[in-house]
């Protein structure tokens, strides 16, 4: 039953999604960011630790295409696997966010009454913190670790999810067919999952994609202000903050725009895709 | 397990009413609560239902007809328990819905069923037609799938969709089409009882004969009732058995179909009546105009609701509120006239 019911949906949902061009543009290029970040390494022989002794801060050779840091460590290996943390952060943080968000979301909307307060009020709190600085105090509380940087990020996303989910889900609970659900006896669960989440989600699926662009975007921040990943272990962020050294922004251009290239690219293409993903799910679109 | 107490209580309270009523309702009130303003002493409450009796008889078809506004779908959503009623009670066959736990009334959801009034927001948009006709049968059957495939085939055809339409969405069609998603869908457990919410006042006029067609067609095979909700006197007129008229929350007259059209009792029931178009230009009709809109439903009049734009009214009218009374046979009307003419006449 469930199986079957879900192909023919999913299926309709991906021919839409397939005929959106910039949502294929963008997934193209993350497909070629996630793959390259997989298999490079070890097809290369990539590592972003091993120093050279020969070569500090040189620039492109045969040897390292995008030269070498200032202590003498591979700066293409630290790119690829810097794009692991990143996006694994991002991707991470931004589940973290929905899977805390949406729910409660969805409860406050659907229960209303003194559940929709407390929630509602807890959110507005969090949502009044300034959450840049929240997270600088966190993350040197917590330690710098990437399952820190993940979580704390995460966890300070939900709002957003809660607040979307619950505005949605406050519309949808009045319509006609969820009355014609109670009309036929369903459950208040099924209610819920069935007939109110679906049809208030894709505002949701958009923000999850800018979410985990957002994300990439925090964590770099935080390493680029040297409270995020720490080095030796590299991400796009902490490659970044080699450009706080004015010779290095000025000269060593090799050492920091690769890593800005990519993290806008994936930004981007991220956002493209949550575009395709909001209008393949919207039945009413054409195919 | 609630099976036989409420079978129980089923057979007691069987003995007390009539046999042949599916429905009765006992003085219901439906009230909806605004939100206190400043310096307000009492939260503003507009009486949508306001002490309504009636009842129902197994394989009728009762009309329920108003202005909007007059709180007639907020009625039927009330004897169906959707909206809480503030009081009073609505019995099915006898046994009293309010006093159902939600696992109860969640069990008897098989037996009363609604359709609604637009077909474009009462179908979930994510469902294909088939979830959304084999929606109920997941909830309450244990069939396998391909029986249960087989009753959704059968519901279908009865309401002349094609099979191919079975893995499309609502959106995909019509609004004629969609309603009769929506019937298949109220149909498909067999239900005793079917609140009927304006079906087709959101259809066109060319489809609208053939929705009220098939839903007479399907009354007479499987023996339903119908309590049909319309402000479309000629539909009501086409499909109901007996009729209902509501203003303002209040019933002001029920009557058999034939004996409301043909000799109406209560002045708004005149004045609507008089309102149906005749595709006719050589008829001269009289036309009863009624002055003045329906009044705010916040602040309704005194004494009879209905005074302020009756053209019998006398002062007697603006203080006594009138009770339904029966005036002969099955034909009530909520009037002075008809229940205290006299006091009309001498009290100023």
């Amino acid at each position: 039953m469930a199986t079957a019911k879900q192909s023919s949906y999913l299926r309709d949902v991906l021919k839409r999604f397939f005929a959106h061009k910039l949502a294929m543009v963008g997934a193209i290029i993350l497909i070629i960011e996630i793959l390259a970040i997989l298999f490079l390494p070890s097809i290369m022989n990539l590592d972003p630790y091993s120093i050279d002794y020969m070569s500090f801060g040189a620039p492109p050779s045969a040897a390292h295409i995008l030269g070498t840091d200032d202590v003498g460590r591979d700066n293409f290996a630290r790119l690829i696997y810097g794009g692991r943390v990143s996006l694994t952060v991002g991707i991470l943080s931004a589940i973290v966010s929905l899977l805390i968000g949406v729910p409660l979301g969805l409860i406050a909307g659907f229960f209303r009454g003194k559940t929709e307060v407390v929630i509602m009020r807890v959110a507005d709190i969090f949502m009044s913190f300034p959450s840049m600085i929240l997270i600088l105090v966190l993350a040197s509380v917590l330690g710098q670790s990437i399952t820190t940087v993940t979580l704390v990020i995460g966890f300070l996303g939900w709002t957003e999810f809660t607040r979307l989910t619950y505005a949605s889900v406050l519309s949808i609970r009045e319509k006609d067919y969820v009355q014609s659900a109670v009309a036929i006896g369903e459950k208040s669960k099924n209610i819920m999952v069935k007939y109110i989440l679906p049809n208030s989600l894709a505002p949701v699926i958009i923000s999850f994609t800018f979410r985990t662009a957002q994300a990439i975007i925090t964590e770099s921040s935080l390493s680029f202000l040297g409270l995020g990943v720490q080095p030796p272990d590299p991400s796009w962020g902490n490659i970044l903050y080699y450009a706080q050294s004015i010779s290095v922004l000025a000269n060593q251009p090799y050492l920091w725009v690769p890593a800005g290239i990519l993290l806008v690219l994936t930004v981007l293409s991220i956002n493209f895709i949550g575009d395709g993903i909001r209008d393949a799910l919207d039945t009413k679109m054409s195919i | 397990m609630c099976v036989a107490s409420c079978l129980t209580q089923r057979m007691v309270s069987d003995l007390n009413s009539q046999k042949n009523d599916i429905i009765q309702v006992k003085n219901l009130k439906t009230f909806f609560y605004g939100k206190k303003k400043f310096l307000q002493r009492e939260r503003p409450v507009v009486k949508a239902v306001n002490d309504v009796s009636f009842s129902i008889r197994q394989g009728e078809t009762f009309g329920v007809v108003g202005e909007s506004g007059c709180g007639k779908s907020t009625l039927g959503r009330t004897v169906i328990q959707l909206l809480k009623p503030t009081e009073g009670q609505v019995l099915y066959k006898g046994l009293d819905l309010s006093t159902l736990s939600a696992d109860q009334m969640r069990d008897l959801r098989k037996e009363i069923q609604i359709i609604f009034q637009d077909p474009y927001a009462s179908l979930n948009p994510k469902m294909t037609v088939r979830e959304l006709i084999q929606g109920p049968l997941d909830v309450f059957s244990n069939d396998s799938r391909s029986d249960k495939l087989a009753k959704v085939r059968k519901i279908i055809a009865a309401v002349g969709l094609r099979e191919a339409d079975l893995r499309k969405y609502p959106h995909e069609f019509s609004g004629g089409q969609r309603q009769r998603i929506v019937i298949a869908r109220a149909l498909i457990l067999n239900p005793e009882f079917i609140f009927c919410d304006e079906p087709v006042s959101a259809l066109d006029v060319s489809v609208r004969a053939q929705v009220l067609n098939l839903m007479k067609d399907i009354q007479a095979d499987l023996d339903l009732t119908y309590m049909f909700v319309s402000h479309d006197l000629s539909v009501v007129r086409f499909i109901c058995d007996r009729v209902a008229v509501m203003y303002l929350g209040k019933i002001v007259e029920i009557a058999d179909k034939h004996a409301l059209f043909e000799e109406a009792k209560h002045p708004y029931t005149e004045a609507l009546l008089s309102a149906i178009p005749v595709p006719d230009v050589n008829v001269k009709r009289q036309r009863i105009l009624l002055e003045g809109d329906l009044p705010s439903p916040y602040n309704p009049p005194s004494g009879c609701q209905f005074h302020n734009r009756c053209r019998y009214a006398t002062k007697y009218c603006s203080v006594a509120e009138p009770a339904l009374t029966q005036v002969d046979g099955e034909h009530y009307v909520a009037c002075h006239r008809y229940s205290a003419p006299e006091k009309m006449k001498t009290v100023s």
